[in-house]
């Protein structure tokens, strides 16, 4: 293995090259295969399948896949595949040990990781607030991740609680916006009104305390705002997995529900679910979702809001399985937004939210203007 | 092919409604028929939409109670209520791009499980009521781009597709033309011949109701005024104390049943 020079464009040329292969490949089988639905039963275990879940979910997981080995890879200092892959997988502890299993390994699992948590949380925010163009953001998590995270970065001390506190932000604020905007139970739009003011009142503290404190410091709260995965570790994948592993499968049995209160309060009380004590539920679960992506990475906008929207436009409403496709997806496209981020300008490195920001920035003026008749 | 007991029996005892205020029904009491259609009429704002929702279990009552087949509603778990007692909600929403199986699936609920999210009786019970609603045909089409009289059809059967012997209609005809109105009144006509089924309506309309309805309850000012069949409940007298409108009551020349005109020319 010689010291190859890292060649960032061409490195950004494959990365983007796979990820658009891939979103094409999804978007071509949403347009071919019907989508059929079948039974599956085993014993008293039923559930109706849609095939297109299962082939786009397919696609969806050869993408991530690919994405994974260039990020094994990839870098400014390239190995081979087989080589990355043998330090990752089989024959660990050997010559790039470090590179891959220190460097590389952990920040595409957190990607995915990441990218999972929001995803879903997203599909559960736009299916409750029945409205394509939200994402966990109205419920303050972000914002309330911030105002934690910058005081704790400004202060300088115990920087090794940042995720707790971001973490412990996050939650917060969702509590609070939640709490304002009861009034006999929560509506949606009452959610976003009350969310907009309160998230106005933690932008003016997150402004207070940067101008409080030496700058030096609030470089690296700036730094943490535009949301980056620099520097993660495996620390933090197990932090991802154990939120996923605890919110996954609520997620999951509420979106039954969510399917119901989707149809108005009335008719799902009258289809027998409790609405305000599983709104809450789901409320609960999507912003812990949201809030342990958060904590780990920063705030990285749009993959709550684009990728529940695409896998909508490819398969249709929220279920169970299309609730682990938005997982799937959600992996898939952050994963490709950090390895752009690290590759375009390479050595110099982006912050991953500059490029969820870049996609989702134009994807969301073109929902706006295809909505526009609905808002 | 009903779930649970054939013969649902719902009441209310000394029903007392507020959403907070000042009381908006008082002290009800009225023993819904099992096995026919009953009506309930009144003007706008006399509670009526008020006193469906309480029997529905949506509105806790201040006091006296709601009682399905011997115990209060509030008192058993909402699912399994839901699976003798179905709602139908004035002028339901689907989200955008719904699709009609999709929706009528979706009535299913209060028999599945986690892991038992579709077995072959909730396959049949979709297939059924797509089929008694004649939607069969618009299975895989967009809920929001049917017609009005359609989009109902399309509620109902998941209405349906929830297999209760007891159904709570709010309203079913609002936004409908008068043809869609026959339509939907006459599908609920065949329910309740052919299924057994026990049907509660509010309706607007008193000539559709003592048209289609057996038993009609009339409410005024949270109370009722009268009830029984359409012939004793629509006389002129009575329709004046509820509606506050001069009527005369002829017969309807098609059905016998009363029909009232506005006294006012």
């Amino acid at each position: 293995m010689t010291f190859a020079i890292a060649a960032p464009a061409a490195n950004t040329a494959m990365i983007v090259t796979a990820s658009l292969l891939g979103v094409f490949a999804a978007l071509r089988l949403a347009d071919v295969v019907p989508n059929r639905r079948f039974s599956f039963r085993i014993g008293p275990v039923s559930a109706l399948i849609q095939s297109r879940v299962i082939v786009i979910g397919v696609a969806g997981l050869i993408l991530a896949g690919t994405l994974l080995v260039i990020g094994l890879i990839v870098g400014d200092f390239p190995i081979g595949a087989w080589d990355a892959l043998g330090e990752a997988f089989w024959a660990r502890g050997g010559e790039f040990d470090f590179i891959v299993n220190t460097l590389r390994f952990p920040r595409v699992t957190v990607a995915i990781l990441a990218g999972m948590c929001l995803g879903m949380s997203g599909a559960i925010f736009q299916a409750l607030i029945n409205n394509p163009l939200v994402s966990p953001d109205i419920i303050g998590v972000n914002t309330g991740a911030a105002v934690f995270a910058v005081l704790v970065l400004a202060t300088g001390k115990n920087i090794g609680l940042l995720p707790v506190a971001a973490f412990g932000g996050a939650l917060g604020a969702a509590a609070i916006i939640y709490l304002l905007a009861w009034k006999r139970g929560v509506s949606g739009s009452r959610l976003v009104l009350v969310g907009v003011g309160v998230q106005a009142l933690l932008g003016a503290v997150i402004t207070f305390i940067t101008v409080r404190f030496p700058i030096e410091r609030i470089a690296a709260a700036a730094r943490w705002q535009a949301g980056s995965l620099f520097g993660v570790s495996w620390e933090d994948a197990r932090t991802l997995t154990i939120g996923l592993l605890l919110l996954t499968p609520a997620a999951f049995v509420l979106t039954q529900r969510l399917r119901l209160l989707q149809l108005g309060d009335e008719a799902a009380a009258g289809l027998g679910i409790h609405v305000e004590r599983d709104r809450l539920a789901l409320i609960a679960v999507a912003s812990g979702l949201a809030a342990v992506a958060v904590a780990v990475t920063g705030p990285l906008g749009f993959v709550a809001l684009l990728v529940p929207h695409m896998v909508r436009l490819m398969v249709g409403q929220l279920t169970g399985g299309t609730l682990l496709l938005t997982a799937v997806g959600g992996g898939a496209f952050l994963l490709s937004a950090d390895l752009i981020a690290q590759r375009l300008f390479a050595p110099t490195s982006l912050p991953a939210g500059v490029v969820t920001g870049a996609i989702g920035g134009p994807y969301f003026l073109f929902l706006l203007a295809r909505y526009n008749r609905a808002l | 092919m009903h779930s649970e007991s054939d013969a649902p029996t719902l009441s209310t005892e000394d029903l007392t409604l507020s959403y907070g205020g000042p009381n908006i029904v008082t002290k009800l009491g009225i023993v819904i028929p099992p096995g026919e259609i009953t009506a309930i009429i009144g003007a706008n704002g006399c509670g009526k939409s008020t006193l469906l929702r309480a029997m529905a279990r949506l509105l806790r009552p201040v006091s006296g109670a709601v009682i399905l087949d011997g115990e209060a509603i509030n008192e058993q778990p909402t699912k399994a209520v839901a699976r003798r007692l179905g709602l139908l909600p004035q002028a339901p929403r689907a989200p955008e791009g719904v699709i009609v199986s999709d929706l009528v699936r979706r009535g299913r609920y209060p028999h599945q499980k986690v892991f038992q999210q579709w077995s072959p009786r909730d396959e049949e019970a979709c297939e059924r009521a797509m089929r008694l609603t004649d939607m069969l045909k618009f299975e895989e089409r967009p809920v929001d781009e049917l017609s009005g009289g359609q989009r109902q059809r399309a509620w109902i059967a998941m209405a349906l597709a929830q297999d209760t012997p007891l159904m709570l209609l709010d309203e079913p005809t609002t936004y409908l033309d008068i043809a869609h109105q026959i339509d939907v009144l006459e599908l609920l006509k065949q329910l309740n011949a052919n299924e057994g089924r026990t049907i509660v309506m509010v309706l607007h309309d008193l000539n559709l109701a003592s048209r289609y309805a057996n038993h009609l309850v009339a409410v005024a000012d949270g109370g009722i005024v009268a009830e029984g069949v359409p012939g004793e409940v629509i006389t002129s007298e009575i329709v004046e104390r509820v509606f506050g409108l001069p009527t005369v009551v002829i017969e309807d020349p098609v059905t016998g049943s009363p029909l009232c005109v506005p006294a006012i020319s």
